[in-house]
């Protein structure tokens, strides 16, 4: 059935972001000329997504959870009741302010695994594009009507970058709009949403930073929300980001 | 020993922790005591624990310490845990099944957690750990105790479990 032999421990590995720089360049080479392996990697993700699910299938009572923290929290008699009250509100206060941060943090970690998924899912695709295209005046319109907003693409003739294509994707369940550029051997995703519904769930980058090895970056304008991520340089991410920041000034 | 400090670590992990052991356990009262044993043996412990080591590892190793030293958890361990690392990955991929039904299966969230159900404790919790808590190979290790090369090899005997689980499956639709 498996006639490639490339190791499927690695291509696990590179989707966890567990593997080296160098681990992940040569998965990544594999996927561009492999359909069987890009197929598997497509499986994987999906199956990930479905079981990440499982993070939340069962929830805890109020009752419980009131049960384990009055357990928990001290109840040390001859405490003097106005330092008890003090303390108690205070680490309260605490507790309230880390569970918000903790489920900011983990829906920010999720939102961010979801972009990093969608641009992984496309490199695996065999036919990742839905309108194929190295011209802009091609691939903007062909988005108008089948996403709830416009943006702009800069002109990419004579830089390096490439527009290769572009899809409806779904991010955080709102359609968005993905556009492909190649940059040398690389490919580099730039997703474009509505602002008004990832502005709580996706901190801004304020530049470029590095996350589960790849290189992002995502900002916010005029009601819209960008994001840039791939492997390839730093530098490259960051000059695309730039490009099209002021396309959309 | 700082009460409320431990609480301020260990309260924001409580819903994480009860759907975890719900999973172990399959049983909600059964988890209900395992998270609450757990909380008292982290708050005894909590002395031994080192500022600014990761909490959530922590805690998920007590939880996963205490499930084995109770009845269901010992009634797993016989079985499930027994020579884990000495099965054959080829057993499993046997039958496993292809992207193509992969796809198609996963379009059920409930297939999926089926499928995670009927796996062996051993690699329902690793494949939660790695998928659901989203822990790195490394969190993992620490949470089971085990080396990293460990984890690489049950998670992947895990996955090809949980893949052969969702073919088997479907195999029995089609018929």
């Amino acid at each position: 059935m498996m006639s490639c032999d490339f190791d499927r421990a690695a291509l696990a590995a590179y989707l966890d972001g567990e593997s080296s720089p160098e681990q992940s360049a040569a998965a990544q080479q594999h996927l561009r000329t492999c359909t069987e392996c890009a197929a598997e990697i497509a499986a994987m993700v999906r199956l990930r997504r479905q079981t990440r699910a499982a993070g939340s299938r069962f929830k805890p009572t109020a009752d419980f959870r009131r049960k384990v923290q009055a357990q928990v929290v001290s109840r040390r008699p001859g405490f003097p009741a106005m330092r008890f009250a003090t303390a108690a509100a205070l680490s309260l206060a605490a507790l309230i302010l880390v569970i918000v941060w903790a489920r900011q943090d983990a829906t920010q970690a999720d939102t961010f695994r979801e972009v990093a998924d969608l641009h992984v899912s496309d490199l695996a695709s065999a036919n990742p594009y839905d309108v194929v295209s190295s011209d802009r005046h091609t691939v903007k319109p062909w988005f108008q009507g089948r996403i709830p907003f416009a943006f702009n693409l800069p002109e990419f003739a004579g830089t390096e970058f490439v527009l290769l294509g572009g899809r409806i994707v779904s991010l955080h369940q709102q359609p968005a709009a993905q556009v492909i550029v190649g940059v040398g051997q690389h490919k580099i995703s730039v997703l474009v949403a509505q602002e008004s519904v990832l502005r709580t769930v996706f901190p801004l980058s304020h530049g470029v930073v590095v996350r589960d090895s790849f290189n992002v970056e995502t900002w916010a304008n005029h009601g819209l929300r960008f994001f840039v991520i791939g492997d390839a340089d730093k530098a490259e991410v960051q000059k695309l980001a730039l490009a099209l920041s002021n396309a959309n000034q | 020993m700082d009460r409320a400090f431990f609480e301020q670590l260990a309260m924001p992990l409580f819903d994480q922790l009860y759907n975890h052991a719900c999973w172990l356990t399959g049983d909600r009262a059964d988890a209900k005591d395992l998270v609450q044993e757990a909380y008292a043996k982290a708050l005894k412990g909590f002395g031994g624990f080192k500022e600014g080591t990761n909490m959530r590892a922590w805690m998920f190793r007590i939880l996963r310490n205490t499930f084995l030293t109770s009845r269901s958890g010992l009634a797993a361990k016989n079985t499930d845990f027994l020579e884990d690392e000495d099965a054959r990955p080829g057993e499993l991929i046997s039958h496993d099944a292809t992207p193509e039904q992969i796809l198609l299966r996963t379009e059920s969230e409930q297939a999926v957690f089926a499928a995670l159900e009927s796996l062996p404790v051993a690699y329902r919790e690793i494949i939660l750990l790695c998928e659901a808590e989203e822990m790195s190979y490394r969190e993992i290790a620490e949470v089971l105790d085990v080396p990293i090369g460990t984890v690489m090899s049950r998670l992947s005997r895990a996955r090809a479990g949980l893949r052969a689980a969702l073919g088997a499956d479907l195999k029995q639709e089609v018929r």
